[in-house]
């Protein structure tokens, strides 16, 4: 607790008595040591006043903040864009945006359009840019095309790749030895072709087992599907220099693709703040806590591209809040939450109607009517808001019968 | 009167039913599959039998004796010749075959297995998992037993055919079984070394006798199981077939009634409540007449709903197959027929089952059978329980009344006669419902029904109005037209947010649409091109009074999206308040009563000064006296200059969208969340009507001629966009000389859009800066663009620079013919032209070829609104339907109704998004609260008494009422209070 100058023991005394929250009181504590101190009398009154008004920002009993949250997000959607444009920047990644994006993450897809990761990195890789090149490189799928020229020899029935020896270099920075990494290289091929190789320098000869020339144009195929190093499912890295909040400047790495498990195993990368797009990844690796935290980051990310910033997290925490509350992440639909809800009637009134009224039958369910949607369709009170308080007014005194 | 308890639905429950409960349950056996006689009576016995309900006004029920209208109706029943399935639980049905025994009925479960997957499902249900999970686990488990482990007879594999055919398949002996032995006896032709198998080593081999051998070969004697399975491992070969053998309906009921209570379940059903026999149908329902009433056409003729239809159908097949079965019948006949009845059963439930054709009307329409009545957005559950038609509702056009308060609504009297409120006749009223009364039904304010204490409704005619009006007396009810004060529900579609639906006073005018004012259009998104709203008057006090106390428009001024106003001045209110301020000009003083007179402020504060002898006053302070007197704010507005407001006054600054606009006006947010809603309300009636005023006063127009620009300013927009050519035909030299750079991560072609694209935008821009730099800042787009009151300098640029290139899916236009736009270009052409940049401005006049790219893309921005507005609409269904449920508790938490706690305090601190922006933490300004309690300043007791929040103000509940604010008296608002 900080001390105060002017904030004598009844100041404090009054104030934390009050129901103000912390950062209030704290408030207060700063304000009147501004002021040069108060009188009981008068902190008491500032308490007051202060307390008065915290209690009116309080959201009312009963509110239908579901319902609220639910308008508050579905609202914006008609003024979100359709299609996807890519950005006219450079080292950008192209990502699902607007409201397919919104309509996937509140579908919770199993993988997203564009799965694409954020990775930030630690010490002497975040400032460096060769450091960082390294983690690119271990994340960045290599293949064949990247590393040097392959070409077909139909005569001699051979593949021939000719190693670049600047870009063996570069993306083995741990090697000096370009033999070494060619023959490596060599390996890979070997192992995932199942060919056998020949070397010579940086030029790698290979070929069908038995003369083919359609086994001979099968292999160039398959060549170029092999990865060497890195990530198989991320394709490609871009590395940006960003400011942080203190000023200083650090390069972060945008992939596409995502393999987010993997990415915070590898050295340099720094796993607290590391993201990823694909929420079920983050559940997996992270948990169901994390999981609910990206749920509001990429929801709110989303909105807030569209130029609908103004939208109060509190909806979307309400949002991700019901879509981890039994440990996993559901859908919203069908599949997912208005699926398992526990009225029939409810379930019918959403989708696939008939299915759910035939299973209620075999399974003898009972609906209780506890809900909203229920009670609308029975035709009595819904319990929530002001359907949910009972008013008993004696207009009769219990003496005098009623007629 | 008798008194009838009301009752109230306590629950729901869902099973199936026993036939004997139908049969119980029936008015009577249908046996007829005709409806009416020639004389247009219903025949007894027949599908519209008058025990089964009366659709004909004046007739009797002849079950319970009620009319038409009273009678709900009554079910019949049908006595199937042979049982047959119920479509719906196909599926479950062929997974009771195949975990059953066909022969004792229990479940192919060992005890143990069996106690497992109870306990498995029990936790399901406790732990509120999927159940079926835990149900399919155990069919599948069941469904390995190749025996019965109660009774060991053995199990065959079902078959289902969909929808409603089911096969038992055996492995029995092929009937080419002989030929099969004999060939695999032959020696193998490829193999030089086999000889085949002689008839003695085989009789050796499986240790059959040879003679038998001899006879299995000339297919005299069929191979026992054990022999044929030893032939088969001597010879390598497969001797069986598959044998189809079909489960009649009546063989799988017979089979269900076998299975015992306590093994189904384990399969989920509950016993009590459903037995898996009662699934395959003996006795078939028949629905109440009221469920399926026929509709006479206009020439007399009647024309029978489409379940009526369905349910002749089964009545004449189920009497053709008791006829044939009677007559004794081959069996191939009578299965058809029983296929024919199961078809008929199965469309009657549902008729858009894959693989069964549709059952159609004559017309050739597929019938609405059972089903389709529940299914979709028009069916029963979405389109009649969810969503109800009702009364004492309007629609019309909405048109703009700028001298209506916010919280009114302008009702056509036509209107206003048709809609009711009920007034509750005492003593004290009795002359005003009198009134009512001898206005008739055709006056106003009038009145259309009238009820006794006995309960008897009359209906107020012009003729017996008089008449009607000296019999009332207290304890009678009139159904009065709505009135000045009244409140209703107003709602435009789409209801997106809940301020789409809020609540109006009356106000009863001539002529036939609703009056709004104007700057309630924001959060009902409502224009005046032809727009329609409803509105519904509300029928009990409860509904009143919660529609007063929270609906009322001025209750929703804030938004909960984003926790500002919502409801506040627009468009020509901004630019009126501009022209007031911006320049803060000078007015004399019946100038400035002109202002301020559709306001409640009568009296001119002291004047700004002198000017030629006359005192004068200038916009701001004109402008000041609607603000409440210790307001004191200060921020940014729109226009970029700073606004001070200082007790009351505002000192400097320039009144715009941000101050006082809808969305976020930090005045009227400010003035909501500090003073009050109601004041709020007064603020921005009288903000409106000063705008509407000032823009009267200085006159406010847009012709073409204010998007011209002058001759010079032309051609340095000519110049900057030939620049902007020469440089693009640069980038294209040096592409096609392979010579441009590729920019990481992208192709060459790439690139060079990349690089078009920029440049074109920088043309763009730079023609954009070049219009503005010549447009005078009294040229009223510009006046409208930088207050905020309506379009864009973008919208500007365009009207008098140039439009801009114009793109499809985010890219130049590309599409068209073969690698090339338009055929008035070469192919592979890579300038700006030809792929749809627009150099002209809309103003000067577009070419014909960029008249069609322009509509290229104009087009893909109309097919984007039509896709998005079905896509969000769905998106926010889910939404609202998954977090319906959703409720604020006493204590803090957010829970849903069966208690189950989502979020221990709502979005982690309590806060409401409604009272708090949400780009604040709390709102709340201490240091100001600090000095007000400091400085001591309060007029008197019951003000300080408010600041310190120990005593509320009363609560305003009407245009009419509430301290100073009484309409009715004409007082308005005190703004010096």
């Amino acid at each position: 607790m900080t001390e105060y100058e002017h904030v004598d023991e009844d100041v404090r005394a009054i104030t934390e008595d009050s129901e103000l929250p912390q950062r209030l009181r704290e408030q207060v504590y700063e304000t009147v040591d501004d002021r040069g101190g108060v009188t009981a009398e008068q902190a008491d009154e500032i308490v007051q006043a202060v307390e008065s008004r915290y209690l009116d920002t309080r959201v009312d009993p009963l509110d239908p903040v579901g319902t609220v949250s639910a308008q508050s997000i579905g609202e914006p959607g008609t003024q979100m864009t359709m299609n996807t444009f890519h950005y006219a920047g450079v080292a950008e990644i192209d990502v699902t945006q607007g409201l397919p994006r919104l309509i996937e993450l509140v579908d919770a897809r199993k993988t997203p359009d564009t799965p694409m990761m954020t990775v930030h990195l630690e010490d002497e890789y975040a400032v460096d840019r060769e450091r960082a090149h390294e983690v690119v490189w271990s994340i960045e799928a290599t293949k064949i095309l990247a590393l040097g020229d392959v070409s077909t020899n139909v005569a001699d029935m051979l593949v021939q790749i000719d190693l670049n020896e600047g870009t063996l270099l570069e993306r083995w920075p741990t090697i000096d030895d370009v033999e070494e990494i060619a023959a490596r290289i060599a390996e890979t091929i070997e192992d995932a072709l199942g060919v056998e190789t020949r070397r010579t320098g940086t030029v790698i000869e290979f070929g069908p087992s038995e003369p083919s020339y359609r086994e001979l144009l099968q292999l160039v195929e398959e060549l170029r599907e092999v990865v060497f190093k890195g990530i198989e499912d991320i394709s490609r890295v871009v590395i940006r220099k960003e400011q942080l909040d203190d000023g200083e400047e650090e390069f972060v790495l945008y992939t596409e693709g995502s393999a987010f498990g993997d990415v915070l195993e590898i050295e340099g990368v720094d796993a607290s703040r590391t993201t990823c797009n694909n929420i079920h990844e983050i559940y997996r690796n992270l948990g169901v806590e994390a999981a609910r935290e990206a749920i509001i980051n990429e929801t709110m990310d989303t909105l807030e591209e569209q130029g609908l910033d103004d939208v109060n997290v509190r909806h979307l925490m309400l949002v991700s809040d019901i879509m981890t509350n039994r440990g996993t992440i559901e859908s919203i639909g069908r599949h997912g939450i208005s699926g398992s809800k526990e009225s029939v009637l409810a379930r019918a009134a959403f989708e696939v109607t008939v299915n759910h009224l035939l299973d209620a039958a075999i399974h003898g369910e009972r609906d209780r009517l506890d809900g909203v949607i229920e009670n609308v369709i029975v035709g009595k009170p819904v319990s929530i808001g002001t359907g949910d308080v009972d008013l008993r007014m004696g207009s009769f005194s219990p003496t005098q019968p009623s007629d | 009167m008798s008194l009838n308890t009301p009752k109230e639905i306590g629950g729901i429950q869902f099973g199936l039913m026993d036939p004997e409960t139908y049969r119980d349950m029936s008015a009577t056996k249908v046996i007829t599959a005709d409806t009416y006689d020639d004389d247009g009576y219903p025949i007894d016995m027949g599908l519209m039998d008058p025990r089964l309900g009366v659709i004909d006004p004046g007739l009797e029920c002849r079950t319970c004796g009620q009319h038409s209208g009273s009678c709900n109706g009554h079910f019949g029943h049908i006595e199937l010749a042979a049982p047959v399935i119920h479509v719906g639980f196909t599926k479950l049905i062929r997974r009771l075959l195949r975990s059953t025994c066909r022969e004792c009925g229990r479940i192919a479960l060992t005890a143990e297995e069996k106690a497992q997957f109870q306990e498995n499902l029990q936790r399901a249900i406790d732990l509120d998992e999927d159940e079926n999970d835990v149900l399919k686990a155990a069919v599948r488990q069941a469904r390995k037993a190749s025996q019965c482990p109660h009774c060991g007879a053995k199990q065959h594999d079902i078959k289902h055919e969909k929808p409603t055919t089911y096969y038992e398949v055996q492995d029995v002996l092929a009937g080419d079984y002989s030929e099969r032995v004999a060939e695999a006896m032959q020696p193998d032709p490829d193999d030089s070394e086999d000889e085949g198998t002689s008839p003695q080593a085989l009789a050796d081999e499986t240790g059959i006798e040879l003679d038998r051998i001899n006879d299995i070969l000339s297919a005299e004697f069929r191979p026992t199981t054990e022999a044929r399975k030893s032939l088969e491992k001597a010879l390598g070969v497969d001797l069986t077939e598959e044998d189809m053998n079909k489960l009649m309906p009546s063989d799988i009921r017979d089979w269900f009634e076998d299975i015992p209570d306590e093994d189904i379940e384990v399969l989920g059903i509950d016993p009590g409540r459903s037995r898996p026999e009662w699934m395959i149908l003996t006795v078939l329902p028949v629905p109440p007449v009221t469920a399926r009433p026929s509709i006479t056409l206009d020439n007399g003729q009647r024309s029978e709903d489409d379940l009526t239809h369905k349910l002749v159908d089964i009545i004449r097949i189920n009497q053709r197959f008791m006829e044939n079965r009677e007559a004794g019948a081959p069996q191939l006949i009578i299965e058809d027929l029983w296929e024919l009845l199961q078809y008929h059963v199965t469309t009657f439930v549902d008729n858009e089952i894959s693989g069964t054709p549709p059952a159609r009307h004559r017309s050739g329409r597929p019938l609405k059978t059972l089903s389709q009545r529940l299914k979709g957005k028009e069916g029963r559950f979405r389109g009649s329980l969810s969503g109800k038609r009702v009364n004492f509702s309007a629609r019309t056009v909405i048109s703009p009344d700028p001298t209506l308060s916010l919280n009114e609504v302008g009702v056509p009297e036509r209107v206003a006669r048709e809609m009711t409120q009920t007034l509750n006749v005492t003593e004290r009223n009795l002359e005003t419902a009198q009134q009512y009364v001898s206005n008739g039904p055709e006056g106003h304010p009038g009145a259309n029904y009238v009820r006794r204490p006995d309960g008897r409704r009359l209906k107020v005619t012009e003729k017996n109005c008089e008449e009607l009006a000296t019999k009332i007396e207290a304890g009678w009810e009139v159904n009065r037209h709505l009135v000045d004060g009244d409140i209703v529900i107003f709602n435009r579609q789409p209801s997106l947010h809940r301020m789409s639906i809020m609540a109006h006073e009356v106000v009863v005018m001539p002529y036939k649409t609703f009056r709004l004012n104007t700057t309630v259009c924001p959060p009902y998104n409502a224009d005046f091109d032809g727009d329609e709203m409803n509105m519904h008057a509300l029928q009990n006090e409860e509904a009143r009074a919660e529609a007063r106390v929270l609906m009322r428009v001025q209750e929703q001024i804030l938004s909960p999206r984003f926790g500002e106003n919502i409801i506040g001045a627009i468009q020509d209110h901004i630019s009126g308040t501009y022209l007031l301020t911006h320049e803060n000009p000078r007015f004399t003083e019946t100038q400035a009563l002109d202002l301020l007179r559709a306001t409640s402020v009568d009296e001119l504060p002291d004047p700004d000064g002198e000017e030629d002898g006359k005192p004068f006053w200038t916009g701001r302070t004109v402008f000041s006296e609607l603000l409440p007197d210790d307001l004191t704010l200060s921020f940014t507005s729109s226009t970029g200059d700073a606004v001070t407001i200082e007790d009351g006054q505002l000192v400097e600054g320039t009144i715009d969208e941000d101050a006082v606009g809808a969305f976020g006006g930090e005045i009227v947010d400010t003035i909501t969340k500090v003073y009050s809603k109601t004041r709020a309300r007064v603020f921005v009636n009288e903000v409106a009507s000063l705008a509407m005023r000032a823009i009267m006063h200085f006159g406010f127009s847009l012709g073409i001629d204010d998007e011209s620009i002058p001759d010079e300013a032309n051609e340095m927009v000519d110049e900057a966009i030939t620049n902007a050519h020469e440089r693009i035909q640069e980038l294209i030299t040096t592409y096609e000389a392979d010579e441009l750079d590729s920019l990481p991560g992208r192709t060459v072609d790439e690139t060079l859009e990349m690089k078009i694209m920029q440049t074109l935008g920088k043309a763009r821009d730079s023609a954009g800066e070049i219009a503005e730099d010549h447009f005078a800042d009294d040229n009223p787009a510009v006046i409208m663009a930088r207050s905020g009151a309506r379009g864009s300098m973008l919208n500007l640029t365009q009207m008098a620079g140039c439009v801009g290139q114009q793109a499809v899916r985010g890219e130049r236009i590309n599409r068209g013919y073969e690698d090339r736009t338009l055929s008035h270009y070469k192919p592979n052409d890579l300038s700006a032209e030809a792929h749809g940049f627009v150099e002209n401005s809309y103003r000067g006049g577009l070419t014909p070829r960029e008249f069609f790219f322009h509509a290229m893309g104009g087009r893909e921005g109309l097919v984007d609104t039509a896709v998005r507005t079905s896509k969000s609409g769905y998106l926010q269904r889910r939404l609202i339907n998954a977090l319906s449920e959703l409720e604020a508790q006493y204590d803090g938490t957010v829970r849903d109704t069966s208690d189950t706690i989502v979020q221990f305090e709502y979005g982690e601190d309590g806060t409401s998004p409604v009272k708090v922006s949400s780009s604040e933490e709390h709102g709340i300004d201490v240091d100001n609260i600090v000095d007000r309690v400091l400085e001591s300043e309060f007029e008197n007791e019951t003000e300080k008494e408010r600041f310190l929040g120990r005593e509320e103000p009363p609560t305003n509940l009407s245009e009419y009422a509430g301290p100073g604010l009484n309409k009715a008296q004409g007082t308005g608002v005190q703004s010096d209070d």
